[in-house]
C-alpha cells in the first residue's frame, strides 16, 4: 500500500491533526510502510471466522442503574480547562 | 546488609520488625532518587512531601497496631495513573500541565494498604513505544548501560526498580510494555489477566488490550502488591467480579506435574546467540525442579504484530479524540475558528510516534478500509486467540523469551517503526488474547539482562507467579543490581 500526500492530508484532517510540511513526507513514507506490514493479515484463512473485540466476551461489558453515583465537582475538573467563563469551556465563536 | 538491596517482601519484614521506620525507608529512598535520577531521567516528577506525609501515617498506623502487609513500602507509579493532586502527564506535552483531579483506583488501592508515593515515572507518550524515547520529557536510561534504553513503555519504571530508586513500581501493558522493559532492565514484572486490575483511572491507549500490572525485583513482590492492586470495580466497565486468589499463599505451590509448553513459534525463527542459550538454560532448569516440558503450537501466533498494529491504533485513534483542547490539555495559541484550535492543539501536543498511531488508526476505521484492515484483524486476533485456547488444553503454562534482543542503543531503532514493532513480537500475543504473563531474569548476555516469559491461561496468575518464585528460589539473577546502584 502506498499513500499518497493526498491521502495522507486527508487522514490527518480526519484525526483532527495539523501536520506541517516537514512531517508530511515522513508521514507519508512511514504509513505507508506500516500499511504494506500489515496487508499481510489479507493472506490468513478467515473465512468463517467471527471478528474479536473484547478478549473476555461474556465476562465484562456490565450494565449498571441508571442512578445517579457522582457529585458535582466542575470547579475542580475545570481547573485544568484552558479557558472558562462562568462555569462554561470557552472556545473560538463557532455560530455567526 | 544494605536497605534498598532488598526485595519488597524483605523490606516489609524489616518494617514489620521495626529494624527502620516508615519515614526512615522514604527518606532512604528519596536520597537516592535525589542523587541518581538526573542521570537516569526515571522519574518525571518526585513527590517528597507527599512521600514523608505517607510514610508518617504508615508509622503511625504501625504503631496503633493497624500496620497491613505493605504498610510502609516506598512506591514509584507510572505517569500514566491519575494521581489526585498530582500531575499526571502520560509523557505528553498535550498533558505537561494536567494536574490529575481524582486517584485511579490503583493508586487508590495500593494507598490504602499503606504505600508510600516517592513519585511518578517517565514512560512513552501515551505508553506508545517500546524504548520510552517518545517521552516528552526525554529518554529514560537502562541502569545496566547509560548509553541504551530500558525499554517501553513503562522504561521509568522498569528503570527505578533497577537503580532501586524505588522497591516497586507500577506499569501497563497492552502489547509489551511490562514485560519488555523488566526483561531489558532484569527484574520481574507481571501484566495480570485482561479485566483483573480495574483501569478506572488509568490513561485509555487501546482498551481492549491495556492492563495494570506490577514490576518488582521478584515474582514474590509481584504476588505481594497484585494482592492488594486485583479485584472487582465497579468504576471499571471490563473489571471482572471475581474472587481474588491468595497470591503469595499459593507461591509455594511446587512444579512437580506442572506442564509447560514450549511454543514452536517463539524458537522457530529469529531467536538466536545468547538470548535463546539463556533461554534453554532455563527450560533445563524447570526440568530439574520437576515440571514436565512439552512442545506446543500456536500456528496463527505470526499474526499477531500485523494485527496489534491495526488493533491498537484504532483504538488509539478513538480515545485520543478526548484530546480536544477543549476541556483540559494543551491548547494553541489565538485559535481562528474551532477546527484550527482542534486542530493546531493536537498537531502541537501529540508526539511523532502517537500522531503516526493516531493516523494509522483512522485510516483503518475509515470508510471504504474497515473491512479490509479492522475487521480482519479482528478475526486473525480470534485465530490467535484460539490457538491460545488450544495449547492452554495441553500444558498449565507456555514458556519462551519476552524479548527478541537485550537493551538496544539510544536512537538505534528510532527512525524505523517497523523494526522498534517487531519488539513486542514474543509478548502481544497475550494482549491480543487477554492472558496474563510474566517476565523474570534468566541472565545475562555480557553486562545486559535478558528475560525469559511465562504465559498463562485467563486467571491463571498464582500458577504463574509460584513458577516464576519456584525458578527464582534455585538462581539469583533477580538478585543482581547494577554496580553504581547497589
Amino acid at each position: 500500500m502506498s499513500l499518497t500526500r493526498k491521502d495522507v492530508e486527508g487522514i490527518a484532517h480526519l484525526a483532527r491533526l495539523e501536520i506541517t510540511d516537514a512531517e508530511m513526507s515522513v508521514y507519508t513514507d512511514s504509513l505507508s510502510k506500516i500499511l504494506s506490514f500489515v496487508e499481510q493479515l489479507g493472506a490468513a484463512d478467515t473465512g468463517s471466522i467471527e471478528p474479536m473485540a473484547h478478549p473476555l466476551e461474556g465476562e465484562s461489558q456490565r450494565l449498571r442503574p441508571d442512578e445517579v453515583t457522582e457529585t458535582d465537582q466542575h470547579e475542580k475538573y475545570q481547573s485544568n480547562a484552558p479557558a472558562v467563563a462562568s462555569a462554561l469551556y470557552v472556545v473560538p465563536k463557532v455560530i455567526e | 546488609m544494605t536497605i534498598h538491596t532488598r526485595s519488597v517482601a524483605e523490606l516489609a519484614a524489616g518494617l514489620a520488625r521495626k529494624e527502620f521506620s516508615a519515614v526512615e525507608l522514604a527518606e532512604h529512598f528519596l536520597a537516592r532518587i535525589e542523587r541518581s535520577n538526573s542521570a537516569l531521567n526515571a522519574y518525571v516528577t518526585v513527590t517528597p512531601e507527599r512521600a514523608l506525609a505517607d510514610a508518617r501515617a504508615a508509622d503511625e498506623a504501625r504503631a496503633r497496631g493497624a500496620a497491613g502487609p505493605l504498610t510502609g513500602v516506598p512506591l514509584a507509579h507510572k505517569d500514566i495513573f491519575c494521581t489526585d493532586g498530582v500531575r499526571t502527564a502520560c509523557g505528553s506535552k498535550m498533558l505537561e500541565n494536567f494536574v490529575a483531579p481524582y486517584d485511579a483506583t490503583v493508586v487508590e488501592r495500593l494507598h490504602a494498604a499503606g504505600t508510600v508515593m516517592l513519585g511518578k515515572t517517565n514512560m512513552d507518550e501515551f505508553a506508545m513505544g517500546s524504548s520510552n524515547e517518545t517521552s516528552h520529557f526525554g529518554p529514560v536510561r537502562n541502569p545496566w548501560d547509560l548509553d541504551r534504553v530500558p525499554g517501553g513503555s513503562s522504561g521509568g519504571s522498569a528503570a527505578v526498580v533497577a537503580a532501586r530508586l524505588a522497591p516497586v513500581a507500577t506499569g501497563t501493558d497492552t502489547g509489551g510494555s511490562i514485560r519488555q522493559p523488566a526483561a531489558l532492565v532484569g527484574i520481574s514484572g507481571i501484566k495480570p489477566t485482561y479485566g483483573r486490575v480495574s483501569r478506572y483511572g488509568m490513561i485509555a491507549f487501546a482498551s481492549s488490550l491495556d492492563q495494570a500490572g506490577i514490576m518488582a525485583p521478584s515474582a514474590e513482590d509481584c504476588a505481594l502488591l497484585l494482592q492488594a492492586m486485583a479485584g472487582f470495580d465497579a468504576r471499571d466497565s471490563t473489571s471482572v467480579d471475581r474472587p481474588v486468589p491468595d497470591y503469595v499463599a499459593e507461591l509455594g505451590a511446587p512444579l512437580q506435574g506442572v506442564r509447560i509448553g514450549l511454543l514452536k513459534e517463539f524458537f522457530a525463527h529469529g531467536l538466536e546467540g545468547p538470548t535463546a542459550t539463556l533461554v534453554q538454560a532455563a527450560i533445563d532448569e524447570y526440568r530439574r525442579l520437576g515440571a514436565e516440558i512439552v512442545e506446543v503450537s500456536c500456528p496463527s501466533l505470526p499474526l499477531s504484530v500485523p494485527t496489534y498494529y491495526v488493533v491498537a491504533p484504532a483504538e488509539c485513534s478513538s480515545n485520543l479524540s478526548r484530546f480536544d483542547g477543549v476541556r483540559f490539555g494543551h491548547r494553541c495559541k489565538d485559535p481562528r475558528d474551532l477546527m484550527d484550535l482542534y486542530k493546531r492543539s493536537r498537531g502541537e501536543g501529540f508526539g511523532a510516534e502517537v500522531k503516526r498511531r493516531i493516523m494509522t488508526g483512522t485510516y483503518v476505521l475509515s470508510a471504504g478500509y474497515y473491512d479490509a484492515y479492522y475487521l480482519k484483524a479482528q478475526k486473525c486476533r480470534s485465530l490467535i486467540s484460539a490457538d491460545f485456547k488450544r495449547a492452554f488444553a495441553e500444558v498449565d503454562l507456555l514458556l519462551g523469551p519476552t524479548s527478541p534482543s537485550p537493551a538496544f542503543a539510544i536512537g538505534a531503532k528510532v527512525d524505523d517503526p517497523i523494526t522498534m514493532y517487531l519488539n513486542d513480537i514474543y509478548t502481544i500475543g497475550a494482549n491480543l488474547a487477554g492472558l496474563p504473563a510474566m517476565s523474570i531474569p534468566c541472565g545475562f548476555d555480557g553486562a545486559l539482562p535478558v528475560g525469559l516469559q511465562l504465559i498463562g491461561p485467563h486467571f491463571g496468575e498464582s500458577r504463574l507467579l509460584s513458577a516464576a518464585h519456584a525458578y527464582q528460589g534455585v538462581t539469583d539473577f533477580h538478585r543482581r543490581i547494577p554496580a553504581a546502584y547497589a
